[in-house]
């Protein structure tokens, strides 16, 4: 049976599934709750100076029917005293001595932060991770997201941090920014032992258009909120894989932003998370289904012979490369398999409108058919078919040896000649 | 394993339901609402977490979702199938309360629990051996998922089985559109892989085995022996030619290839399930004209509404409202006499008239087999079923009992939930002792 032990610079959990720092980490009686049904560690949430929150805060996408694909909030950090908080966290780490227990955090003045660390401690958490993410609220007060988007102070905090800190710190980074790296090496640079991301991405999430106020509603306004769920796994995942595949960046990475499942989660750790942190699916599920993402996860690790995850750690870096070093010569078409083809053309339509004009309406019957020496392997055709294996994109041999563009460029080598330009 | 005949008359059936492909299933399976404490587990007499199974395909987490059925249900593949899920779990579905169609339960546990069994994934290994032995008297479902279960414990387990083949009326009663012979013997054998499940074929009790011979040799007996065989009308004419018992009718097509070729016309008597999959059967055999004869009216039939939908869809002709009085014919029969009924189901005067029949089939019951346990100490029966506590202990504290025997003829699942409920609590009788 393969380990899904995970030791995350130091912090050592069952499995790599934790709870992120959020409304299903607020509370005692929910992180126990939660280690019971087998998440594997909890980041608290966050820990600061308590807050008035507002009614409403949530929104959601709905996409086709489908409720949550994308989701924003505009709640605070804990409403709860400290007191509260820490009494909770020191109950359950005796209780649950193997899980692991991160306390968020955020304050603002060094004495704060010295404060904060030694009661987290204290209270017995494995670890630290500082909240310089938040894009909403908190940042209009000079923390969260307004520290994570200013490497300096980014840095600073960080090592003020460190300096006060016995155990790990995590430094939570927001994708409100251009280029992820140069937060993510401050943060390093600060001396932080890990480096958790993303945070939410500032949007909005909607208006109503009867009473044209945004969503969510409070009274007649909204703020900017905090937007995460399955619509934003992509971008997490590039931001984690940036950061991974920079030679300067060496510390581990939680991955965070749209885990909905053990799938997710293996993409998260393929491109180079130690662990994964899950908010928005437990909102909209439950902590039951992490009961599916360790049999998941160790289904997959089966299949693949990996005994630990740190096998598979990283292991789709090295095949994300920048766009100049592709095989420009590497060659694909749609082939359509006439047998399961069911004549919708809705690939005839796509690729006709939004591609390259290659796939024609066949002069009897309904299976249409590929031009080949036009077709330019763009995978659209595929996206849009409605019968799952009918299209498929294989590689042709055009006699060309591979070459990137940038060895095009420097060393002139030969570029097959160019399809569907026409 | 069992030997079945290659050609077999139930061959010519298709599923009724087909198959889920992978796209299908997951399409299906996002539409779970994933509910809490949801209503469909309620409804299974199993109590598989339906909803988790479901969440487990969506996430392509097959193998997951096949074990979280097999730990509740054993026969969770045959239970696909046969399953009346539309009074069960699907019709407790959610969705029925805002008129949306349903999640299709049984196709999606059909679709687990193909790969799981396609693939040889096993999931349980026999506990360590506890010195204990239970005998099991009788190898249909009740049967098996006890004995399934027992091994599980650790515990000896040997089935005693009249019939050559293992499975009872899940692999030779079935209607051959939910699933055929092979399929249901297929799911035995990977039953059986367990381990250490020993079977004696050809037992008759009291002639072959007597009950005080069974209780020295076991710790605990578990009686799933069934039903006994259907019952007869006792009318004139009864010993011609072209009468059958629904149940020996079924087997034989099952199990056996069966010429009715002969038969323009065929009658089924009886308005319960085995009836409505009797009807069904002979259209699907071939038999042009198919007549369902019932006492009562359509709504006062036993058998499932979408069942019977179903046949009337594939040209069954009901006759309501009538009783059988004799057979007609010389040797063979050749036809029903039927009186008309009135509202309370009695005959009316000087109404009677001829249903022409070359084959009549009567699903009017089976005989209960209470009577065979009269020398089994303190266990006692009424009318013909076995009587127990909820987690089947008998009078006698020794012997459990559970499937037809006890509930007096359900479905399946409920056989496989006795089953293993008797053998969870024979567990903690004989690991005390």
């Amino acid at each position: 049976m393969p380990d899904l032990t995970t030791n995350f610079a130091g912090i050592v959990s069952p499995n790599p599934f934790w709870l992120a720092s959020a409304p299903p980490a607020n509370s005692g009686d929910q992180v126990q709750r939660a280690f019971d049904h087998g998440w594997g560690g909890a980041v608290w949430k966050t820990l600061g100076q308590p807050i008035q929150n507002v009614s409403s805060r949530f929104g959601a996408i709905n996409w086709q029917g489908r409720s949550g694909v994308g989701f924003n909030n505009i709640e605070l950090i804990t409403d709860r005293s400290l007191e509260v908080n820490f009494r909770e966290i020191y109950e359950t780490k005796l209780k649950y001595p193997k899980h692991a227990i991160i306390a968020s955090l955020m304050v603002e003045t060094r004495d704060e932060w010295r404060e904060i660390i030694k009661r987290s401690e204290d209270a017995g958490a494995d670890g630290l991770e500082l909240n310089f993410g938040c894009p909403h609220g908190m940042c209009e007060r000079g923390m969260g997201s307004a520290v994570g988007q200013e490497p300096s102070v980014n840095e600073r905090i960080t090592s003020w941090a460190k300096e006060f800190s016995n155990v790990p710190v995590l430094v939570k980074l927001t994708p409100n920014v251009g280029d992820i790296l140069p937060h993510g090496l401050a943060a390093q640079r600060g001396g932080a032992d890990g480096v958790s991301l993303i945070n939410t991405i500032k949007s909005i999430i909607g208006v109503d258009i009867n009473t044209f106020v945004p969503k969510p509603m409070v009274g007649n306004r909204s703020s900017n909120g905090g937007y995460c769920g399955a619509a934003v796994r992509p971008i997490a995942l590039h931001m984690v894989a940036a950061l991974a595949r920079d030679r300067q960046f060496n510390v581990p990475i939680s991955g965070i932003g749209g885990i909905t499942n053990w799938h997710d989660a293996v993409e998260f750790m393929l491109l180079g998370s130690t662990s994964v942190q899950v908010c928005t699916e437990v909102m909209l599920k439950g902590y039951r289904i992490v009961e599916d993402m360790i049999e998941g996860m160790e289904g997959w690790m089966r299949d693949h012979d990996f005994q630990t995850t740190d096998q598979f750690i990283g292991k789709s870096v090295p095949a994300y490369s920048d766009w100049g070093d592709l095989d420009i010569n590497f060659e694909t078409v749609a082939k359509i398999n006439a047998e399961t083809c069911i004549g919708c053309q809705v690939c005839v339509v796509a690729c006709h409108d939004g591609a390259h004009q290659c796939i024609h309406p066949a002069e009897v019957g309904r299976i249409p058919v590929v031009d080949e020496s036009e077709c330019v392997g763009c995978n659209l055709c595929q996206i849009v078919c409605p019968v799952e294996g009918c299209i498929t994109m294989e590689e042709v041999d055009n006699g060309f040896e591979p070459t990137t563009w940038n060895e095009h460029l420097t060393l002139g080598k030969p570029v097959r000649p160019k399809k569907g330009a026409h | 394993m069992d030997e079945l005949d290659q050609e077999r008359s139930e061959q010519v059936f298709d599923d009724f339901k087909k198959a889920y492909t992978a796209n299908q299933a997951i399409v299906e399976a996002n539409r779970c609402l994933y509910c809490s404490d949801a209503p469909c587990i309620t409804a299974c007499p199993t109590g598989i977490d339906i909803p988790s199974f479901i969440r487990k395909i969506s996430t392509g987490n097959t193998e997951g979702s096949a074990r979280t059925i097999f730990d509740s249900n054993i026969m969770g593949m045959s239970c696909a199938r046969v399953c009346p899920v539309e009074t069960l779990c699907v019709g407790d579905c959610v969705y029925n309360e805002m008129g949306v169609p349903p999640i299709q339960i049984g196709k999606l546990q059909r679709y687990a629990t193909d790969i799981a069994l396609e693939e040889g994934r096993t999931f349980y290994k026999a506990g360590a051996d506890t010195g204990k032995s239970v005998g099991i008297v009788g190898g249909g479902p009740a049967g098996l998922a006890a004995a399934h279960r027992l091994r599980r414990f650790g515990h000896a387990v040997t089935i005693y089985e009249k019939r050559d083949i293992l499975g009872g009326l899940n692999t030779f009663g079935v209607a051959p559109y939910k699933m055929r012979a092979d399929a249901a013997l297929s799911e035995v054998e990977w039953i059986m892989s367990i381990g250490g499940i020993n079977v004696e074929h050809g037992v008759s009790i009291p002639e072959t085995h007597s009950w005080d011979d069974l209780l020295a040799k076991h710790d605990a007996l578990f009686l799933a022996f069934g039903l006994g065989p259907d019952t007869r009308l006792d009318m004139s004419g009864a010993d011609m030619d072209g009468i059958l018992g629904a149940v020996d009718f079924i087997e034989d097509f099952k199990l056996n290839a069966v010429d009715l070729s002969d038969v323009k016309e065929a009658v089924v008597i009886g308005g319960g399930n085995t009836a409505l999959d009797a009807v069904r059967e002979l259209r699907g055999l071939g038999v042009p004209h198919v007549s369902l004869a019932y006492r009562g009216a359509e709504s006062q039939m036993g058998g499932y509404a979408h069942e019977w939908s179903a046949g009337k869809d594939e040209g069954v002709v009901s006759v309501f409202n009538v009783q059988p009085v004799a057979y007609e014919g010389q040797g063979q029969v050749t036809g029903l006499r039927v009186v008309r009924t009135d509202q309370a189901k009695k005959p009316i005067a000087g109404s009677e008239y001829v249903l022409p029949a070359q084959l009549v089939v009567l699903a009017v019951g089976q005989s209960k087999l209470g009577a065979l346990v009269s020398g089994l100490d303190g266990v006692e029966t009424q009318w013909g079923r076995v009587v127990t506590a909820d987690d089947g202990q008998t009078g006698n504290p020794r012997v459990f009992a559970g499937g037809d025997c006890r509930n007096g003829g359900k479905e399946v699942v409920n056989g496989v939930a006795e089953g293993r409920d008797a053998a969870i609590a024979i567990h903690s009788l004989i690991s005390e002792a």
